[in-house]
Formats: structure tokens, C-alpha cells, sequence
């Protein structure tokens, strides 16, 4: 990397005069739009603002852009970090390294500067006196509280108005585009004048301070690019509540649990606003549940009666449906279930991701179960499978889990504009009133079509013929109770039968498939945007060409099989530590296939990165 | 017909709807002769076809037990839905949702309600869900071969000679505590009580539970349970009599408000309760549950419709949803113009 030897050459930059034009260092070590920005805080002293700005900035400055929360599960005191990456090349993931370090935490400020390597560059809290630490990273000490009481006469905004300044500084350490830092600080604050004008002051005064003080002596810097013309920033959790809107959801039910909370309170607005009639009357209902329990119950009692219901939840309240899924599956009804997955039970690591909830959602409930699940790849299929989340499990008659994970919920990502849907909604097998008396009567789980999907009525339709009694595992064709053995059999049988056809129907994954590699790699959900860079990586620095298929549903099209037969070594990359959907591959795949499946696992929290998978394979590719 | 042949068999019975009895009935039941809750789903049969109840209007909704089962032995052009044990109540809440112009009949047990279900139990009550819910309450877990349930009293013996020693939940007062806007105890074996409380509990808007106490022939009706039918034909103690008129017999019935609390239902309909015990004051929440606690000091197994209120908002109408069923509300209502999505992914730049 060019950033050590760009240190040795800055530190001959000569001081700025205050007031005057700050120094760049020469073209030859600039390194320009490509770094991460890490703003080390404590949580609840609200620097998202501040975060969101720098991000909005960049991404106005047209620069690929992508930021990352780690949070603490802790609404104030604990040490939280926000990461922003700038990519001219657009590669969105986690970047391992962090560039440059702004640290207001004073916990965490001593830590947060020995992590750094060397040639990065620190902004931090003057009195913290950092530079003791690191005589190898460029040093901004930056009096914030001083700056900070100067354009704030009323003390008890200052915490806030404190992360404004920060944007100041590294907006001119950066070379920012200040037109840019307005429009987006008047656009967070756009219904609050006074609020708009006193952060904008703020940065100002961050701004100036380092013009006239500081002397840039780091390579980091930003130029305008072209890259987020008519793109749009967004998060997972937000994505799919515009997409649960469009696809028509009626019955909305839930129990808060970071990170899913956002999808519902997302959705809430948006009802609200775009789904009420002109009469005032809603045309939705959510309800805050008592629990995850009854919320997936009243999703169940929903999808039984007719509507388009969804929950949305996380690992504990997933545990907690187990039973409901089982009836769900056995009786046969639709519903909609959001996990949005995070690390382990209980106490400690609730707010950081994982994609470990596969296995156990793809099986959950007791008895012959096994599950639909849909695994959205980026912000436009959160909003996209939302929709097709409700086509399927109308269609299917069976519960559909959609399976996100905190990283891609509740981060900030670019996309392209998501599309109106232009396919009608598909509302499944439905008999009414006038079909029944055409048919006489009809068998609530008799396979009709040869596709094992059953017909059903909801309650309500008006004929003498339409009602049915719904039950767990004992009925026969009829919805007839039964416990005869060969008609219990016949009814798992359709069920099977039935997760095959669920097999076509379900989103098919995505291949790049060049023919010449050997390796193919395997991946979903948000491991996809560290795949991408991986991919180049281990192209460019070890010249090994790679395949990649990224799985979007279980169960598995038959692409997924032939695309492992056709390669000699195939790398299932996932964020967990037992190589779940490489066990489910195998659950699913002939033994000529199981011996070529290899596994890249990541679990310690944070999202993967390009680095850590490209070093696993190439660790395994003896490279 | 020309050539329909003359029978002089009477016209069979039929409600204001043209339909008979038999229109009511559902399968045959499974449950052991002489169980209460088949006396329960008898009356369930009487008092919707007295009230003319369309069954394909209804949908009945239950959780796990005996009790839970009986939805399959009356009713059968319902739509019903046997679903999870204890979690009835969420099921309810979400058909409703779904179709709020459906009528909700849950049956659930001691066992499904006042342990497993308990959690589910008191959040229906508290949104005034428009439903009837019944508690086919025999003080043990039928369906698991006679364990005791949280209603079982102090001092109940099973057949195995174990006696409970833990206090009841007593779920009416519970039930008017957290909101339930129609609360009501009877007893499988006293007919016309319960008949009457069923048609009331028809014409109500808004939650009503009623426990009814209903023998278990087979794991509690023997000497030294209090549940048996022996004991509660001796120790049952009418609160008031209930009286039913319904909204289109136009019938005047005298009744002396003295001793009579004239209750008007929502559909128009009077709900006539005479006054059978000192105090008794069925539209106030403070002295029905007080009566209630002194009637456990007792040993009096108080019967009765407890507390009713008509004015109180359900959950339905808190959520002000549009006057179709949500369930079937055409793609024209349910996804947004192109302009929307236009408009908020204008807002992500
Ligand atoms: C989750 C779960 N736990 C336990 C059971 C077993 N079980 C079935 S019925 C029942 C008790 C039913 O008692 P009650 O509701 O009083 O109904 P009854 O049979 O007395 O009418 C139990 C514990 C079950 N079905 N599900
Ligand atoms: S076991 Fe008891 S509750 Fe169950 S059917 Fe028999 S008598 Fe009724
Ligand atoms: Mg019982």
C-alpha cells in the first residue's frame, strides 16, 4: 500500500499560515476517494446527525459511499462507532482498515489511535493529547468543546452541536465540497430553521479552525465524481417497508426487538401517511403484540382470514414463533415473517450481525417442518422480496420467512431507485362464493392442480359449502379430522410436494459465471458486498479467477446444484461459525457435490470484509 | 312444483333466518358422555339459532384441551380454526383484524386459559377485542388425563388423593379488572342461566368472557372436587337472574326497576337482570369484583352475568379501520400510486 511512503513525503509539507489556503500534499501521494472514516463517540451524545452528513455529503459529491453504526445494545455511556467508507471503485463493505480516526471518546480514544495503521491520520479532542501514542499518524487535535461553546450560548444543546464541528474539520482536512455539507445539514434539519442555522454555524466553525490551525499532513482526500447520480441512500429495514406498503400488507403485528424495530416504525409512517383514505379511515391495522408469540399468532389468525399480515423480529422472537411456524406450515396458512438476524441470546451482543439464524428457521416447529425463506441481497431486494415474500406464501399457503441482518437493516445504503411493481398482486388459490356452486363444495387440501397447492376460503364467503375446520396434523384431504396412518402420510407427502414446487417459484440466485474458473464461491444476503470486492482482490493481487453464486432462497433452485457440479472447489461464504447454509446445501445436495464444498466463515460481530475472505480462500487455495 | 307430493308433516321449526336447528349442529362428539362442554356446545347451538346467527358469519377460534376441541360438535357451517395451546387469543385477534365483520366466538379451557394461555389471555381482555370467549372450566387438564389446573380451589382433591393447595386465578374478576366489557360465570348444567347469557353475549359489541363451569366426568367429578356437578348443584349461587329479550321479538316485558337492571345492547336488544343478591350492581367494576372475592370466602360458587358495559370503545373501533374487510380490500386500495414511490425514493437522495 502507497499510505507509508505518503507519510514520509507529507511530513516535509510546510505549515499553513492562519487564514490562509490550507497545504495538500503532492498528486503523487494523495489517495483520493478511497479510505474509511471512523467517528469514535458514546453513545446517546447524538452524533448520527453528524454521521448522516458526512455521508449524504460524499454521496452529493457523487462519491460511492457507504456507512456502517456499531452500536452498543445501551441508550447512553457506552462507546459507539460510526464507519464511513468512500470507494471510487464502489465497493460498499466493511473496509478492515480504518483511514482516518476522528475520537471524541475519551474511554475509548487511547484504544481507538494504537488500532490505526501507520500513514492514517486522527482528529481528536485536544486535551486528549493523542499524538503521545502515535508518532506515526497524522494528528489533528481539535478543541471541540472550546469551538463548540463559542457559536452555542445554551449549554444544554452543546452535546449535540459539539458533533457538528467534527464534520467541520474533516470536511476541510478532506477537501469537502462545503456546498455539499449545507445542503445536507439543511436537508437533515429541513422543518427547523433555527436548528439548521445553528449546525451549520457549527460546522463553520469546525471548518474554520482547521483552515487557519491545522496543517494537512495525510494523504486522504475527496474529489467530486459521477458516481450516485440518481441513486439513492437508503437502509434494509427502511427498504422493506416500502416494499411490505407496495405489496399491499393489511394486518401488521409486532413486539420491538433491535434490529428489526425500524422495519415496523418505518411502515408505521408510511401507513400512516399513504394508506389512510380520504376519510380518515385506515386501510391497515398494526398492532404492538404482547409478545413475539402473539404477534406471529395474529399473523397466523390474519393470513387464515384473508389479509396480507407480516411481523417483523430477530433471533429471540424468531425462537419464540417455533410452534406457530410448525401450525403454520401443517395448516397451511400465508404469513409473512422479517428476521432481521443478530448475534446470540440474551445480554451483550444484540446489536451486532450475524447470519446464524438459517438453520434453525429453515426447520423450525416440531414435526416434518421445513420452511420458505427468502435472503435479500441489498436495500432494493429488502424492498423488492417484500413483495414477492407475500406473493409467495398466498401462493404457497405457507409461511415465508424474509431473512435480513442488522447490517443491511439498519445501515446506510446506495441503490438505484427501487421500481414500481408492475406485476398485479397474486393472491393465491382463493375460492369464492360463486366458484363453490359451480364446483359443489370442494376439499380444503386435495391437491386440484398437481402442483400440491390446495384450494382454500376464507371465512366470510357466503355459501354453505365454504366453511372448513382448520387444524394441526390431523386431518385428512377434506379437513376432515383423521389420525389414519396412510392419510396422515399422504398429507406430509403433499406437503413435500409441495416445497418443491415452492423450489420453481422462489427467486432464483444470482451467477457469474465466466467458464474458465475452477473456484466458485458461494454467498448471500449482506455478505454479497464484501464477495464483490473479494472477488477483485483475489483476481488482481492473486490471479485467481473466481465464480459466484449468490443464494436469494431456500429452497435451493436447481441452478444451485448445477452450478456447485460444474466447479471443482466451491467456497460458502457466511456470518456464522457452523457453516450453516453449507449444511443445508448438503442436506440438499448428492455426495459427488458435497466433497467440493468448502467453507469461509465470519463471526466475530461486525460485517465481513473483502480482506478476511479473501485471505480464507486464499489460505485453502494454498495460494 | 306440479309434481311435488303432499305430505302432512309439519313445516320443521325454523329461526328468522329459514334455518332449522339442524343448521346449527357441527360433527359428532368425541368427548366422554356427560362432559360438561358438551352441554356447553348444546346451548352455544340454541342460543345462535334463537338468535338467528347466519353461520357462515361466524368463525370460531380455540386453543388446545377437551374444551378446545368442541368447536368440531356444533356449527359446522362455520369457519373455525383449532389452533396452539394458550394462544387462541392472538389467532382471534388476527382473524378479526383481517375480517372485522365477522362475528368471533372463542372456546378455550382452565388449562388453556389460566396457565399456558394466561399471557395472551389478559391482553385480549384489555383490548376489548369484539368477541365471546368461553372458558370451559373444570378445574383440571382433561385432555392430559386430570391434572389440576390454576382454577382448581384449595382444597380440591383428585381422584389420586392429591389436594391443591394453591389459591384460584379467579378469571372474572380478572376479566373486569383488565377491561373485558361483558364478564359472566355460569354452569354447564344450569340451561337456562347460560342460554340467556349466551344470546346476551351475542349481541354485545366488545369482549365478552364467560367461565363456565363444566364438569369433568371422567378426572373430576368425584367426592371432595369442587367441580364436580354434585357440588355445584349445591353450592351454585345466582348473583341475578338473567333475563334476554332480543332485539326483534317486540315483546314488552314488565320488569320492576327496583329490582331490575335494564341493560340496552348494542343491537338493540335488553338484557334484564333481577337483582338476587344485596348490593349487586352489574355496571360497576369496584363492586362486582368485591362481591366476587367475598363469594370465595364463602365457599359459594357466585353465577351470573357480573359486569357489563356497552359504552366502551373495542379494539376495532380504536383502530378505525375502513369499513371492508381489511382482508379482501382490492390491490386499488391496498398499493399506492407510482407517484408515491416516486415521491419517497425522492426523499433517500
Ligand atoms: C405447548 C403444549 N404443551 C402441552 C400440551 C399438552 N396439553 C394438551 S391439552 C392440555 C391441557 C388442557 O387443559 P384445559 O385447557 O383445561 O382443557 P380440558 O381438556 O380440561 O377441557 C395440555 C397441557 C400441548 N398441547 N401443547
Ligand atoms: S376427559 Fe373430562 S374434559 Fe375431557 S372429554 Fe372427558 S369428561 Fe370432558
Ligand atoms: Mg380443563
Amino acid at each position: 500500500m502507497a499510505t507509508g511512503d505518503a507519510v514520509l513525503s507529507m511530513t516535509s509539507v510546510p505549515i499553513a499560515q492562519p487564514g490562509s489556503e490550507m497545504q495538500q500534499g503532492t498528486a503523487t501521494t494523495r489517495i483520493v476517494n478511497d479510505f474509511s472514516i471512523q467517528v469514535a463517540t458514546v453513545n446517546g451524545s447524538g452524533s448520527q446527525s453528524a454521521n448522516s452528513i458526512l455521508l449524504k455529503s460524499l454521496f452529493g459529491m457523487g462519491i460511492p459511499v457507504s456507512g456502517k453504526n456499531l452500536f452498543p445494545s445501551n441508550i447512553a455511556g457506552l462507546p459507539t462507532w460510526y464507519t464511513i467508507r468512500a470507494s471510487k471503485d464502489g465497493y460498499v463493505a466493511r473496509k478492515k482498515d480504518i483511514d482516518i480516526l476522528v475520537a471524541l471518546n475519551a474511554e475509548t480514544a487511547k484504544e481507538d489511535i494504537l488500532s490505526l495503521h501507520p500513514g492514517a491520520a486522527a482528529i481528536y479532542e485536544a486535551s486528549l493529547d493523542l499524538k503521545q501514542y502515535r508518532e506515526d499518524v497524522s494528528c489533528y487535535p481539535v478543541p471541540f468543546d472550546k469551538l463548540t461553546a463559542a457559536v452555542c450560548p445554551e449549554s444544554k444543546l452543546r452535546k449535540l452541536v459539539r458533533n457538528m464541528v467534527y464534520v467541520g474539520v474533516v470536511a476541510k482536512l478532506l477537501e469537502m465540497d462545503v456546498t455539499e455539507v449545507e445542503r445536507a445539514v439543511r436537508n437533515q434539519f429541513a422543518k427547523k430553521q433555527k436548528a439548521a442555522d445553528l449546525n451549520w454555524s457549527a460546522v463553520n466553525a469546525g471548518y474554520e479552525y482547521a483552515g487557519e490551525t491545522l496543517t494537512k499532513h495525510d494523504p486522504y482526500c475527496l474529489e467530486r465524481m459521477n458516481a450516485t447520480a440518481g441513486k439513492i441512500i437508503i437502509d434494509g429495514n427502511d427498504a422493506a417497508a416500502v416494499g411490505c406498503m407496495f405489496a399491499g400488507v393489511t394486518v401488521v403485528t409486532w413486539y420491538p426487538i433491535t434490529p428489526s424495530s425500524s422495519v415496523v416504525e418505518n411502515l408505521i409512517d408510511l401507513m400512516k401517511r399513504y394508506r389512510v383514505e380520504p376519510d380518515g379511515k385506515a386501510t391497515f391495522a398494526i398492532v404492538q403484540a404482547e409478545d413475539e408469540l402473539a404477534a406471529v399468532g395474529m399473523v397466523l389468525g390474519a393470513g387464515w382470514a384473508g389479509a396480507r399480515s407480516m411481523t417483523a423480529t430477530s433471533g429471540p422472537g424468531i425462537s419464540l414463533m417455533a410452534e406457530f411456524a410448525g401450525l403454520g406450515y401443517f395448516a397451511e396458512i400465508p404469513g409473512v415473517i422479517f428476521d432481521v438476524q443478530r448475534t446470540g441470546p440474551s445480554t451483550g451482543m444484540p446489536t451486532r450481525t450475524s447470519q446464524a439464524d438459517i438453520l434453525s428457521i429453515a426447520f423450525i416447529s416440531h414435526g416434518d417442518t421445513k420452511h420458505v425463506m427468502l435472503l435479500p441481497g441489498s436495500v432494493k431486494e429488502c424492498y423488492e422480496f417484500a413483495g414477492a415474500a407475500f406473493d409467495l406464501t398466498e401462493r404457497l399457503q405457507t409461511p415465508v420467512f424474509v431473512l435480513s441482518d442488522l447490517d443491511l437493516g439498519m445501515n446506510n445504503w446506495m441503490s438505484e431507485p427501487f421500481d414500481y411493481p408492475e406485476k398485479p398482486l397474486d393472491r393465491g388459490k382463493v375460492l369464492t362464493a360463486e366458484d363453490l356452486t359451480r364446483l359443489g363444495g370442494f376439499a380444503r387440501y386435495k391437491d386440484v392442480d398437481g402442483d400440491a397447492i390446495p384450494y382454500r376460503t376464507l371465512p366470510g364467503t357466503d355459501h354453505p359449502l365454504a366453511a372448513y375446520f382448520t387444524r394441526g396434523s390431523g386431518h385428512n384431504d377434506k379437513a376432515l379430522y383423521t389420525e389414519k396412518p396412510n392419510e396422515y402420510q399422504e398429507i406430509m407427502e403433499r406437503l413435500a410436494s409441495k416445497f418443491e414446487t415452492a423450489r420453481t417459484l422462489v427467486p432464483a440466485p444470482v451467477v457469474v459465471q465466466t467458464g474458465k474458473s475452477e473456484v466458485g464461491l458461494i454467498g448471500f444476503g449482506s455478505s454479497d458486498f464484501a464477495i464483490v470486492e473479494c472477488r477483485d482482490q483475489l483476481k488482481n493481487e492473486y490471479g485467481l479467477e473466481t465464480d459466484y453464486l449468490r443464494l436469494r432462497a431456500y429452497p435451493f433452485s436447481p441452478a444451485v446444484h448445477e452450478y456447485i457440479a460444474s466447479h471443482e472447489r466451491v467456497y460458502v461464504i457466511e456470518q456464522n461459525r457452523d457453516a450453516q447454509m453449507l449444511s443445508l446445501l448438503k442436506l440438499d445436495s448428492p455426495a459427488a457435490e458435497i466433497t467440493k464444498l468448502h467453507s469461509v466463515l465470519h463471526f466475530n460481530g461486525l460485517p465481513v470484509d473483502a480482506r478476511s475472505v479473501t485471505e480464507a480462500v486464499v489460505v485453502q487455495e494454498g495460494l | 312444483m306440479a309434481t311435488t307430493t303432499v305430505t302432512n308433516a309439519p313445516a320443521p321449526k325454523t329461526n328468522r333466518l329459514g334455518l332449522q336447528v339442524l343448521d346449527y349442529r357441527g360433527g359428532k362428539t368425541t368427548l366422554c358422555a356427560g362432559c360438561g362442554h358438551n352441554s356447553i356446545s348444546e346451548r352455544i347451538i340454541d342460543a345462535m339459532y334463537e338468535m338467528g346467527v347466519q353461520p357462515e358469519r361466524l368463525m370460531k377460534l380455540s386453543g388446545i384441551g377437551c374444551s378446545s376441541k368442541s368447536p368440531a360438535y356444533f356449527m359446522g357451517r362455520s369457519f373455525s380454526f383449532n389452533s396452539v395451546h394458550g394462544r387462541m387469543p392472538s389467532v382471534a385477534t388476527g382473524a378479526l383484524l383481517s375480517n372485522h365483520t365477522m362475528m368471533a366466538l372463542g372456546v378455550s379451557g382452565d388449562g388453556d386459559t389460566a396457565s399456558i394461555g394466561m399471557g395472551q389471555f389478559v391482553h385480549l381482555l384489555r383490548r376489548n377485542l369484539p368477541m365471546i370467549y368461553i372458558i370451559e372450566d373444570n378445574g383440571v387438564y382433561g385432555l392430559t388425563k386430570g391434572q389440576f389446573s390454576a382454577t382448581a380451589d384449595v382444597g380440591s382433591k383428585l381422584k389420586t388423593g392429591v389436594i391443591n393447595d394453591l389459591p384460584p386465578i379467579d378469571t372474572c374478576s380478572l376479566a373486569i379488572q383488565l377491561g373485558a366489557t361483558f364478564v359472566g360465570r355460569s354452569f354447564s348444567g344450569d340451561k337456562k342461566q347460560l342460554l340467556a347469557m349466551l344470546k346476551a353475549a351475542i349481541a354485545h359489541k366488545g369482549t365478552v368472557m364467560l367461565d363456565v363451569i363444566s364438569p369433568c366426568v371422567t378426572f373430576n367429578d368425584h367426592e371432595g372436587s369442587t367441580k364436580s356437578y354434585k357440588y355445584m348443584q349445591e353450592h351454585e349461587e345466582a348473583i341475578a337472574e338473567v333475563g334476554f329479550v332480543p332485539s326483534f321479538e317486540d315483546i314488552a316485558v314488565d320488569y320492576d326497576p327496583g329490582t331490575t337492571y335494564n341493560v340496552t345492547m348494542h343491537d338493540g336488544s335488553h338484557l334484564r337482570l333481577r337483582k338476587l343478591h344485596e348490593g349487586y350492581n352489574p355496571t360497576d367494576r369496584v363492586t362486582a369484583v368485591t362481591q366476587l372475592m367475598q363469594s370465595h370466602a364463602t365457599g359459594e360458587v357466585l353465577t351470573g352475568v357480573f359486569y357489563v358495559n356497552t359504552e366502551k370503545p373495542t379494539f376495532i373501533d380504536q383502530l378505525n379501520l375502513v369499513d371492508a374487510p381489511l382482508g379482501t380490500l382490492p390491490q386499488e386500495r391496498t398499493r399506492p400510486a407510482k407517484a408515491v414511490l416516486d415521491e419517497i425514493m425522492s426523499k433517500h437522495r
